[in-house]
């Protein structure tokens, strides 16, 4: 009998990685080594765009229970994930992003009144301004990943100093699109980023459920490109690991899968009920790791931040978010001979006659 | 009898089957433990097992794929795809794969499996979610395709789909599931596909319809009652099989009729139902046949739904102007 080998030689390996994190629960840095270069301001900043985010989101979750906001996927709990990755890149990366991303593309330059139009299902939301990169969210889970893919071959042909980035979640690291797109990045060495918020469920499945893999970072091992795995509640760690896969990018050495591991406190959308597919004690365990309170711990330990600035931050968040859905509201209705002339360069005559069944 | 809608109607059509024959498999993404975004296969897995009633990952071509192999190996699948414009990541699954397995094995194998969707506009959805894509379907030879308008019909229609060793594209109207309720026999029963039902009969027009529109063509049928008008109304329940016979017979007693349908207007079930009427009754027609449809735009964002959606009075001025003509 020959003897069964546990191993085999030929067999290839992918051990469990360890995620990157620079705070501890405790907001005390652990990994000093990579602690990214942020000045005080910049920390700062940081923890208000934070703090403005989830207030920001509790108020758009209201609005949508009052009807004034449409579909709307809440982002509490995946602050650091989302303000971390995008104040990692440069005003001209391009963003193209899922449909839970609104805070990345409203930090980018997206007027927030905008957002909400798009919520509200007006068109003018997905109008991007000249001077803004990005894309409206994308509904067709993946299609933003070789959206990406192509505007960072563009960025590349040109020569441009930029890179693309693209975010989806666990569940969006099953499509077809999502390996294609790697792939593509891998084969032809694109300075592109893509982001997946591990937040432990797509919809009610949960990650165990949609993969095998150890992680979503091996992904990238198959594609050749750059994988890893960062603590997503830790919003230094995740500015750390984009601003590497953006220079990375930028040098002409190609693509990086970051897996950011997370949690969103709320449903998926407005509509579902999390008490049906989740426990009590799982939101327990994560609750600690709120990405506010961990870097809200750091810097008042540095003297950056108090109590009175979280009030502040708040108050004005919660002003902000109001003149802009009033903003909003205030925008003209869309008629549907608007939208038909939204077809083509120079509307046709046969859409040109259907006009006249809606005047 | 019990009284449902037409989501507990489909939900029945699926217990019963899975009930029945033990190669019944139900799958797809959120379908399992939470029973769904619509809950329309709630309580499913719970008494049928894990086994049987499973989710997915979030990958529709694979889950097409999925169908198509099982279905070769004698499975029954029945494979839900979430909302109707996430199709198109299955596309080649649904309607090159399983459309042509038969034809391609020279009938040695088939696919034996049902395609459920949601679709269907007016309740303000996020974009691609609620799209009419039925069109696409109609195109592809291999596929049969069903719109049920009713909770009675649902069920039938759904077990006979579930029975039917050809691929069915099965599309449900978001608008229609909690709509209303009807008497739903319990147990086993069909409806059969390929079979129009004349819902509400007339002397002086036909209105052809499906899905939703079957209902907004009763009401513009009221509307013209109350002017004297006397509209049949006719719902096709099933588009491929498309029932001409009696769409023809209706047109030899109306000779003037109208056809509506959510979806955009160039090229869709419309246009091949008049298409059809051309071929097989024109000498019974005292008007052309006119199409009440959607503008050739995408799908609108919720802001123009409601305009841009067929409604009675775009129905009712299209029967005027075949009766004026
Ligand atoms: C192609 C496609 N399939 C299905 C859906 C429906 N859907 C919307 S969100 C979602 C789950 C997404 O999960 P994940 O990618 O993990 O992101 P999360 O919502 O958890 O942030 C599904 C199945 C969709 N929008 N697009």
């Amino acid at each position: 009998m020959s003897k069964v080998l546990s191993k085999l030689p030929y067999e290839v390996q992918t051990e469990p990685v360890t995620p990157l994190s620079v705070l501890s629960l405790d907001g005390e840095v652990v990994n000093p080594d990579e602690m990214p270069e942020l000045t005080d301001d910049q920390l700062k900043e940081i923890m208000y765009r934070m703090v403005f985010t989830r207030t920001w989101d509790d108020r758009a979750v209201n609005l949508g229970r009052q009807g004034r906001l449409g579909f709307y996927a809440p982002v509490s709990g995946q602050e650091a994930a989302m303000i971390g990755s995008e104040y990692a890149l440069n005003k001209d990366d391009f963003i193209c992003p899922g449909y839970r991303d609104i805070p990345q593309l409203v930090w980018h330059g997206l007027p927030m009144y905008q957002a909400f139009l798009y919520s509200r299902g007006h068109q003018h939301g997905g109008q991007i301004p000249e001077d803004v990169h990005v894309l409206m969210p994308q509904i067709i889970i993946g299609a933003q990943i070789l959206h990406a893919t192509g505007v960072a071959m563009a960025f590349k042909k040109k020569n441009e100093k930029r890179v693309a980035i693209t975010y989806t979640g666990d569940g969006g690291s099953s499509e077809g699109d999502f390996y294609e797109g790697m792939n593509f990045a891998g084969a032809f060495k694109l300075p592109v980023i893509y982001v997946v918020q591990n937040n432990g469920y797509a919809i009610t499945t949960p990650y165990a459920k949609q993969t095998a893999a150890h992680s979503v970072a091996h992904k990238a091992l198959a594609a050749g490109i750059k994988g890893v795995q960062v603590d997503g509640m830790d919003v230094l760690a995740v500015i750390k690991a984009v601003r590497d896969a953006a220079e990375r990018g930028r040098n002409g050495e190609g693509a990086t899968l970051i897996e950011l591991l997370t949690y969103r406190y709320r449903a998926h959308s407005m509509a579902d009920d999390t008490t049906k597919y989740r426990t009590k004690d799982e939101e327990a365990e994560w609750a600690p790791k709120d990405p506010l309170i961990r870097f809200g711990k750091y810097l008042e330990s540095k003297g950056l931040w108090s109590e009175e600035d979280t009030t502040r931050v708040k108050e004005e968040a919660k002003a902000t978010v109001n003149e802009q859905i009033k903003k909003a509201e205030a925008v003209e209705k869309m008629t549907v001979e608007g939208l038909i002339d939204s077809m083509f360069e120079t509307t046709p005559q046969h859409l040109e006659e259907q006009k006249a069944d809606f005047k | 009898m019990a009284q449902m809608n037409m989501k507990e109607a489909i939900r029945d059509a699926m217990r019963v089957e899975l009930k029945r024959d033990p190669n019944v498999l139900l799958f797809g993404e959120d379908v399992g433990k939470v029973g769904g975004v619509f809950r329309a296969t709630e309580g499913l897995q719970a008494e049928f097992g894990e086994d049987r009633v499973f989710d997915t990952p979030l990958a529709e071509s694979a889950i097409g794929g999925l169908a198509v192999g099982m279905g070769i190996q004698g499975f029954r699948p029945i494979a839900e795809i979430q909302f109707v414009g996430f199709i198109y990541e299955a596309m080649d699954q649904m309607f090159i794969q399983a459309a042509r397995m038969r034809y391609r094995s020279g009938g040695r194998y088939n696919s034996p499996i049902v395609f459920r969707t949601p679709f269907g506009g007016g309740v303000k959805a996020a974009e691609l979610h609620t799209d009419s894509l039925e069109g696409l379907a109609v195109q592809t030879p291999g596929i049969k395709v069903v719109i049920p308008s009713n909770p009675y019909d649902a069920k039938g229609l759904l077990i006979s789909a579930i029975r039917d060793n050809d691929p069915v594209f099965f599309m449900e109207h978001l608008n229609l599931y909690h709509a209303f309720r009807t008497e739903v026999p319990e147990g086993e029963y069909t409806v059969e596909i390929g079979k129009a039902n004349v819902v509400r009969e007339g002397s002086d027009v036909t209105i052809i319809a499906y899905g939703l529109m079957v209902h907004t063509a009763v009401k513009a049928a009221d509307e013209l009652e109350k002017k004297g008008i006397k509209a049949e109304v006719i719902d096709l329940r099933s588009l491929v099989p498309l029932d001409i016979d009696t769409i023809v017979a209706s047109i030899q007693k109306t000779n003037r009729a109208i056809v509506v349908q959510e979806a955009q207007k160039t090229s869709g079930v419309a246009a091949e139902v008049i298409a059809q009427i051309n071929e097989k009754a024109i000498l019974h027609l005292e008007a052309p046949v006119l199409r009440v449809a959607g503008p050739d735009t995408v799908y609108p964002f919720a802001q123009v739904e409601d305009a841009w959606l067929p409604t009675v009075a775009r129905i009712s001025a299209a029967v005027q102007k075949v009766l004026d003509f």
